[in-house]
C-alpha cells in the first residue's frame, strides 16, 4: 500500500497498482465460489426431485400406476389410492381458478385502466398485496370460525332450491370443497392480480390511442384491444396462480374436511394431495410414510409442469401479448 | 338535400350518453368497482377479527409463557414466538449467501452462460414449488439422517423457500445498478471481485435487503414445511429437538375443542400477521427510500 515501494507502482500514494497477487486470487475465488452456488442451485432442485423419487421408490414399485386410479385409503390392509385427493387438488385448484381469476383480472383492469385517481389505485394496489401477506394457516382460522358460519346458511338455501344441480347435491355440514375453494381463491388472487397487472400496463399506449380514435368507448377499448393484446400475460397470470393453488396446504388441510371420495358437489368435504400429506405425514410408520412420498412425487410433478407451463406462457408470449 | 346527405354519411360523433355501448360500459365499470370492493372484504374481515378476538387475549404473560396443558388456562407461546425466529433466522443466514452469491454470477459474471439460463430456470421453478414439498424433501434428507426432528430442519426447510426469492430479486438489484459505475470501476483497474464487492453490492444492498427481507416474511408464516422438519413442542427452544413455532401453534391449536386454546389460536395469529406486516413495511420503506435512479 502507500507506506513502502512498490516496483510495479509508479509512485507511493497514488491510487491506482495493478492487482496484488491477494487481489487476483481474491478475484478468482470470488468467481469460482459465484459459478459454484450457481451450480448448487441447479443441483439443489435436482437433488429436491431426486430425493423425493428415492424416498418413493419401494412404493411405487410397489403400488404402480394403481395407485393414481384407485380411490381406498387403508393403512391396515395396506391398500392405498390417491384417485380421490388428485380429483381434489385439481377440482378445487379448479373453482378457485374461476373465482380468483375472474377477481384478479377484474382488479387488474380497474387499477390500470384509468378508471381511478393514481394515489387510489396505489391504495388498492398495496391493500391487494396485503392480501398475500397473510399466512396461509391464519387464513384457515379465520375460515373455520368466520367463513363456515357464514358459508353454512347460504350453501343451505342454495341446496335446497337447486338441489338437483350436481355442484349443490349435498349440504354444507361444515368444512368442505366450498369454504376452501373460497380461501383459496383469495390467496391466488394477489399473484393473478399483480402479473395481469404487469401484462396490461406493458400495452403500449399508442395501442389504447388507436382504440379510443376509433371512437370506442371505454369497455369496448378493454374487451376488444386491451385484454386481446395482454391475452398471453393474463393467462400466464392464470396458469401460475392455479399452480400455486394446486400446492396450497394448510388452508385445505384446514377447511377442506379430508374425506376419502369424489363428489362434484362443492359442499362435500373431499382431500387433496397437499392435505393428505400434512395430515398423516407426521403420524405415518415407515411404509405409510414411502406411500405418501409417491404422493408427494404425483403433487410435484403435476406442480412443475404446471408452473413451467406459466413461466413459459409469460416469456413466450411477453407480458404484453404476442411478440 | 345537401344537408340529408352529409347526415347520412357522417355518423353522428356527439356523445349519447343512453345508447347501448354507453350503458354497456357504465354497467361494466359498476362491476368492476363492485368486484374490487368485494375482494377487500377478507382482507379486512381478517384484518378486524385477529384484532377483536387475538387482541382481546394479547397480553404481557402470552410472550413469556409456555402453552398450557389441555384443560389449564392461561398460558402463552413464548417458546413459538422464539422457535420462529430462530428457525427463519438459520433459514436466512443460508439462503442469503448462497442466494445472493449465484445472483452475481446470474446477473454480472456469466448472465448469458447455459449454467445462468438453466440456474435462473430452476430457480423460477423453485418459486412455485409447493412449500409443502419443501418439508417433504427436508424430511428426508435432514430428519432422517439426524435421527430427529429440530428447529435446524425446520430452518434448512425453510432457507428452499427463501432461496429463490433472494436470488431473483438480488439478480433484478444487480442489474438496476447503471453501467457507468462498472465502467468507472473498471477504469480504476479493479478485478470483477473488487468492482462487485466494492462498488455494485453496495448500490445494490438496499435493494438486495428488501429482498431478503421479503423472503424472510414470507418464510415466517410458513407452516407446511415445519409439520415435517421441526414438528412442535411445548418447552423452551431446543436446537436439536421438535420446536414450536407460531404457525405449527396455530394449526394445532385451530382444531382443538378448548376455549382457551382457540383464544391463544387468535392472539398467535395477530402476532404472526403483524411480524409479518411490519417485515414488509420495513422492505417497502428501505425499497422506496433508496430507489436507484
Amino acid at each position: 500500500m502507500p507506506h513502502h515501494t512498490d516496483p510495479n507502482t509508479a509512485e507511493a500514494g497514488s491510487l491506482s497498482r495493478p492487482p496484488s497477487k491477494g487481489d487476483i486470487l481474491f478475484d478468482t475465488s470470488f468467481r469460482w465460489m459465484t459459478l459454484a452456488f450457481t451450480w448448487a442451485t441447479i443441483f439443489l432442485l435436482g437433488y429436491i426431485v431426486f430425493k423425493i423419487g428415492g424416498q418413493a421408490l419401494p412404493a411405487i414399485s410397489q403400488y404402480g400406476f394403481k395407485f393414481l386410479t384407485t380411490t381406498t385409503w387403508d393403512v391396515n390392509a395396506g391398500q392405498f389410492g390417491i384417485l380421490p385427493e388428485i380429483w381434489g387438488t385439481l377440482y378445487s385448484s379448479f373453482l378457485a381458478l374461476i373465482f380468483g381469476g375472474f377477481f384478479g383480472v377484474s382488479i387488474a383492469i380497474f387499477v390500470t385502466q384509468d378508471f381511478l385517481p393514481k394515489s387510489v389505485e396505489l391504495v388498492l394496489k398495496n391493500l391487494i398485496e396485503l392480501l398475500a401477506a397473510i399466512p396461509s394457516v391464519v387464513y384457515g382460522l379465520w375460515g373455520i370460525y368466520v367463513l363456515i358460519p357464514i358459508a353454512r346458511p347460504v350453501a343451505e338455501v342454495l341446496h335446497s332450491t337447486f338441489g338437483w344441480v350436481p355442484f349443490f347435491s349435498t349440504s354444507l355440514s361444515g368444512p368442505g370443497m366450498f369454504p376452501a375453494a373460497i380461501v383459496l381463491s383469495i390467496m391466488i388472487l394477489p399473484t393473478v392480480a399483480a402479473i395481469s397487472q404487469d401484462a396490461l400496463r406493458s400495452v403500449p399506449l399508442k395501442t389504447k390511442e388507436a382504440a379510443f380514435g376509433m371512437g370506442t368507448t371505454r369497455w369496448e377499448a378493454i374487451l376488444r384491444v386491451m385484454l386481446p393484446t395482454a391475452s398471453g400475460g393474463i393467462f400466464g397470470a392464470l396458469v401460475l396462480g392455479f399452480g400455486r393453488a394446486l400446492g396450497e396446504t394448510m388452508a385445505l388441510a384446514m377447511l377442506v374436511g379430508n374425506s376419502n371420495q369424489i363428489s362434484l358437489s362443492v359442499f362435500a368435504p373431499a382431500n387433496t394431495l397437499a392435505a393428505l400429506l400434512a395430515l398423516n405425514f407426521p403420524e405415518a410408520g415407515p411404509h405409510e410414510a414411502a406411500v405418501l412420498m409417491y404422493a408427494a412425487c404425483v403433487l410435484l410433478l403435476i406442480t412443475l409442469l404446471v408452473n413451467i407451463a406459466g413461466a413459459a406462457l409469460i416469456s413466450f408470449m411477453g407480458p404484453g401479448g404476442r411478440k | 338535400m345537401s344537408d340529408m346527405k352529409k347526415q347520412d354519411i357522417l355518423p353522428n360523433l356527439e356523445r349519447q350518453p343512453f345508447e347501448p355501448r354507453a350503458l354497456k360500459s357504465i354497467v361494466l365499470s359498476t362491476i368492476t368497482v363492485i368486484c374490487a370492493l368485494i375482494a377487500i372484504v377478507p382482507l379486512f374481515s381478517v384484518l378486524v377479527m385477529l384484532l377483536y378476538k387475538g387482541g382481546k387475549r394479547l397480553n404481557l404473560e402470552v410472550f413469556y409463557s409456555l402453552p398450557p396443558t389441555a384443560f389449564d388456562l392461561g398460558g402463552g407461546f413464548g417458546n413459538a414466538i422464539l422457535g420462529t425466529l430462530f428457525m427463519v433466522g438459520v433459514g436466512a443466514l443460508i439462503s442469503m449467501p448462497f442466494g445472493v452469491l449465484a445472483a452475481i454470477f446470474l446477473a454480472e459474471l456469466g448472465s448469458h452462460s447455459t449454467v445462468a439460463k438453466v440456474a435462473r430456470f430452476c430457480a423460477k421453478t423453485m418459486t412455485g414449488l409447493p412449500s409443502i414439498l419443501a418439508g417433504v424433501f427436508a424430511y428426508a434428507a435432514v430428519v432422517l439422517v439426524m435421527g430427529s426432528y429440530s428447529a435446524w430442519a425446520g430452518g434448512i426447510a425453510l432457507s428452499l423457500l427463501m432461496i429463490p426469492v433472494v436470488m431473483l430479486t438480488t439478480e433484478e438489484a444487480i442489474k438496476m445498478v447503471p453501467n457507468p459505475m462498472r465502467e468507472a470501476a473498471f477504469g480504476m483497474g479493479c478485478t470483477q471481485a473488487q468492482s462487485m464487492t466494492k462498488v455494485i453490492l453496495p448500490v445494490a444492498l438496499p435493494s438486495i435487503i428488501t429482498g431478503v427481507v421479503l423472503a424472510v416474511a414470507r418464510a415466517a408464516g410458513e407452516t407446511a414445511p415445519l409439520l415435517f422438519t421441526a414438528l412442535f413442542s411445548d418447552y423452551w427452544l431446543r436446537a436439536n429437538e421438535p420446536t414450536a413455532s407460531l404457525a405449527v401453534l396455530i394449526y394445532n391449536y385451530s382444531g382443538m375443542p378448548f376455549e382457551n386454546q382457540i383464544e391463544l389460536a387468535w392472539a398467535a395469529s395477530l402476532v404472526l400477521v403483524l411480524l409479518v406486516f411490519v417485515l414488509n413495511m420495513i422492505s417497502r420503506a428501505i425499497g422506496r427510500r433508496t430507489r436507484i435512479k
